[in-house]
């Protein structure tokens, strides 16, 4: 693996451009694998095939290889990059079309998402696949209300005279919804811009929650969900634990017994009173 | 049991209202009530939401345009009559480019390394007066050992991997798999087996990494231990050489380049079909259950940025592979120049080791050289073919070289001259080309395995498997070829 990495003349934070939002591109630092003191965590989540990796290569710098079929990223990589003086560490998760954790590569994306508790997760779906990438996408808002959306390859949809209207979509969705190419790296400063907005809570989700359920499972939800969430304060997904456990989810299950969920509650509490600090962390 | 670790106090009064295990319990009768159809009314809950709002947000043209040119090339290269005759002449030139431009640059890397460099290193270690033996470990052993790597191995690499990565972006790799599905499924195995399979043509330890995409653990053991069957990286090289020189010169020279592409083709295909049979073998008496499906996604094909491939295929692959070859290379060149140097009993050491392994070699249609060599090289496959020749040098001590001293081969036609005067015949080309293919896959691999698995008697298996598999393989062709020949 090679690693690139830009010295910088002059300390972003410092340079008077910081901050302009004409000079992203000149803000992003990529900092290849050096992940010292990072700020925030950054998941990227997505089905194969989205150009996931390139995202993952424009940001960081790394020139991870990609490739356009399932079981290219079967482990994690990580990588960095500093964007606006904050440090961010990127992990791309392996590429899946869904979290429901049938084979080893879903659970690790589903395990870092929902474990891993990353600062944003960056969805990227193919925009000419919106339908069948959004499978994914719902899945992941259950589990967190920190994400963005990037809807990633609009030059193939260009291409193939499909429109996307993203506002519409980012109403839908309740997240932040960014158009790229980026293997023309373009948006990739909006998406810099919209992970540090959700990073820092400048954005705050209203994720999108599956609504076409039976009665049946709705009754079961309205009787589990308020259980799960006495007993553990502060999960953003409780409704998706209940889900889980409904189905049978050992892990899950597993989880909730030997109270591994019962940390994740109490870290959202710890992150939501420091973000209350109006300190910056640097 | 909710953890307190942490400095601040969550609020307590809640665990009292409802515990994880009364939570757990709930849920449990609660599933009583919500059904077996759960898990797929879920499905078609998330299902339908997608469908909704991406039908909201997408407007489609009004027409389809009438040629859709991917279409087209996918209903061609995944066709029942079509499929299998482009994928083998797809990869038949892609070896053939290969084979017929590597000639060339091998040659004049070898008078630079070998030829001007090798001697003026000499001379420097005779003029700064170093030791015999020190003079002859570094220089004769390992400098020499990994010069030869990297001539005989550097441009068939260069021109190989861009050239099937180059493929791979395109998006062929795919359209590949869904061909071998119905195959695989017919051998009791999973049809993502095809993609840890085209992984392991590039490198087995990532091929086995890669079978983690089989969520059910029997066919990704299969998956596991048939992956050797995949020529890697490793073995390409000694593919290429051999079939150049042994079964390109059997042809008239302007058929020799696709002959020889031709040939490698056929033990490609041979492990392919292995892959199969072992696939089959296995899940009938070991590892029998059920096959699972899945669905394939055949991508867009995307037009591969070729500057950006090359690039990424010459750092990534041919820079790492040929690293990892001469990391190992120059231990083996010591190696090589002591077993060549010390000497027991009035001959070097490795005389004694080839002549005990040679009536085995011999009965296999190889010969001690080879399976000294295989055992020099357990740590990579990239160093073979040095080792071989290094060791028929000195068992044969042609043209004074210094004991265990790789000498200048100015062209393929002085290589084929040193391994007939080591007692090579064509039997021994096409068996090592075969043995390449079905031995034990190198240590990364099978200490890959080791960890993937978990258990030491599959690493075991996954290592003896193709070796017993190889050997009886040598054997039977040798056997045959004695008797037609002896006729």
């Amino acid at each position: 693996m090679t690693t690139t990495t830009h010295t910088p003349t002059q300390s972003s934070s410092n340079s008077p451009c910081a901050g302009c939002p004409a000079h992203h591109s000149s803000n992003l630092l990529r900092l290849g694998v050096d992940m010292t003191d990072w700020d925030y965590v950054i998941a990227l989540a997505g089905n194969p095939n989205t150009g996931k990796s390139t995202v993952f290569n424009a940001l960081t710098g790394l020139r991870q290889h990609t490739g356009n079929w399932p079981g290219k990223t079967v482990t994690r990589a990580e990588g960095g990059y500093e964007f606006g003086g904050q440090r961010y560490k990127v992990v791309d998760l392996p590429g899946t079309y869904s979290l429901l954790a049938t084979s080893v590569d879903e659970e690790v994306a589903r395990d870092f998402i929902l474990f891993g508790q990353p600062d944003v997760t960056v969805i990227v779906v193919d925009a000419t696949r919106l339908e069948r990438n959004l499978n994914l996408a719902l899945q992941v808002l259950e589990i967190t209300d920190r994400a963005v959306l990037c809807l990633n390859l609009m030059d193939e949809a260009r291409r193939h005279k499909l429109a996307v209207d993203d506002r519409r979509l980012a109403r839908d969705l309740g997240i932040p919804v960014v158009p790229t190419a980026a293997r023309q790296r373009q948006g990739l400063d909006a998406l810099l811009q919209a992970v540090a907005d959700v990073a820092t809570g400048r954005f705050v989700c209203k994720p999108h929650r599956i609504r076409s359920q039976s009665p049946v499972i709705r009754r079961a939800l309205d009787r589990l969900v308020p259980r799960i969430e006495a007993a553990f304060p502060g999960l953003p997904n409780a409704r998706w634990v209940a889900l889980r456990l409904l189905d049978g989810d050992e892990r899950i299950a597993a989880a909730l017994r030997n109270g591994e969920l019962g940390e994740l509650s109490q870290n959202t509490i710890a992150t939501a009173s420091l973000t209350l600090d109006p300190t910056p962390a640097s | 049991m909710t953890a307190s670790s942490s400095a601040l106090n969550p609020p307590r009064q809640s665990a009292a209202t409802a515990s994880p295990d009364d939570i757990f319990a709930a849920a449990q009768s609660l599933r009583w009530e919500v059904g077996r159809d759960f898990h797929q009314e879920l499905m078609e809950a998330i299902y339908t939401d997608a469908a909704r709002i991406a039908d909201r947000v997408v407007t489609r043209p009004e027409q389809k345009p009438r040629f859709d040119l991917d279409r087209t090339i996918d209903r061609l290269v995944t066709s029942r009559l079509w499929g299998f005759p482009i994928m083998i002449g797809l990869f038949t030139l892609v070896f053939w480019i290969t084979i017929s431009g590597a000639n060339v640059p091998s040659g004049l890397l070898n008078d630079l390394l070998i030829g001007l460099i090798h001697p003026w290193l000499k001379g420097l270690a005779a003029a700064a007066g170093l030791p015999w033996w020190l003079d002859g470990l570094l220089i004769d052993g390992i400098y020499l050992a990994t010069a030869w790597v990297v001539a005989v191995m550097l441009p068939p690499m260069a021109i190989f991997f861009p050239l099937f990565t180059l493929l791979e972006d395109f998006g062929y790799l795919p359209r590949l798999a869904f061909n071998l599905d119905a195959l695989f499924k017919r051998s009791g195995a999973h049809g993502k087996q095809a993609l840890s399979m085209m992984m392991g043509f590039g490198c087995n330890a990532a091929g086995v990494i890669a079978t983690r995409i089989i969520d059910s653990p029997r066919e990704r053991l299969i998956a596991i231990l048939t992956n050797n069957f995949a020529l890697c990286n490793g073995r390409w090289p000694t593919q290429i050489l051999i079939a150049s020189i042994f079964i390109g010169a059997l042809v008239p020279s302007y058929l020799a380049g696709i002959v020889s592409a031709l040939a490698v083709v056929g033990i490609a295909v041979l492990g392919v079909l292995l892959t199969f049979l072992v696939s089959a073998f296995l899940s009938r008496t070991w590892l029998r259950g059920e096959v699972s499906t899945f669905s394939l996604e055949l991508p867009p094909y995307r037009p591969p940025r070729i500057w950006q491939t090359i690039y990424t295929s010459l750092i990534d692959r041919t820079i790492y592979v040929l690293w990892r070859a001469i990391v190992f290379a120059a231990p083996a060149g010591a190696v090589i120049w002591l077993v060549a140097n010390v000497t027991v009993g009035g001959a070097p050491l490795a005389v004694h080791i080839v002549r005990l392994l040679d009536p085995v070699g011999v009965l296999i249609g190889l010969n001690g050289v080879i399976l000294l060599a295989y055992v020099i090289a357990i740590p990579a496959n990239e160093i073979v073919i040095p080792t071989v020749l290094m060791l028929t040098v000195l068992m044969t001590g042609t043209q004074g070289a210094g004991a265990g001293v790789m000498f200048e081969l100015e062209s393929q036609a002085d290589t084929l001259a040193l391994l007939q005067a080591g007692g090579w015949t064509l039997l021994t080309g096409v068996n090592l080309m075969l043995f390449s293919l079905l031995h034990n896959p190198c240590s990364t691999t099978i200490f890959t395995i080791y960890k993937e698995t978990g258990s030491r008697k599959w690493a075991a298996v996954s290592a003896l498997l193709p070796l017993t598999i190889g050997f009886i393989v040598t054997f039977f062709v040798a056997q045959v070829w004695r008797l037609a020949a002896g006729v």
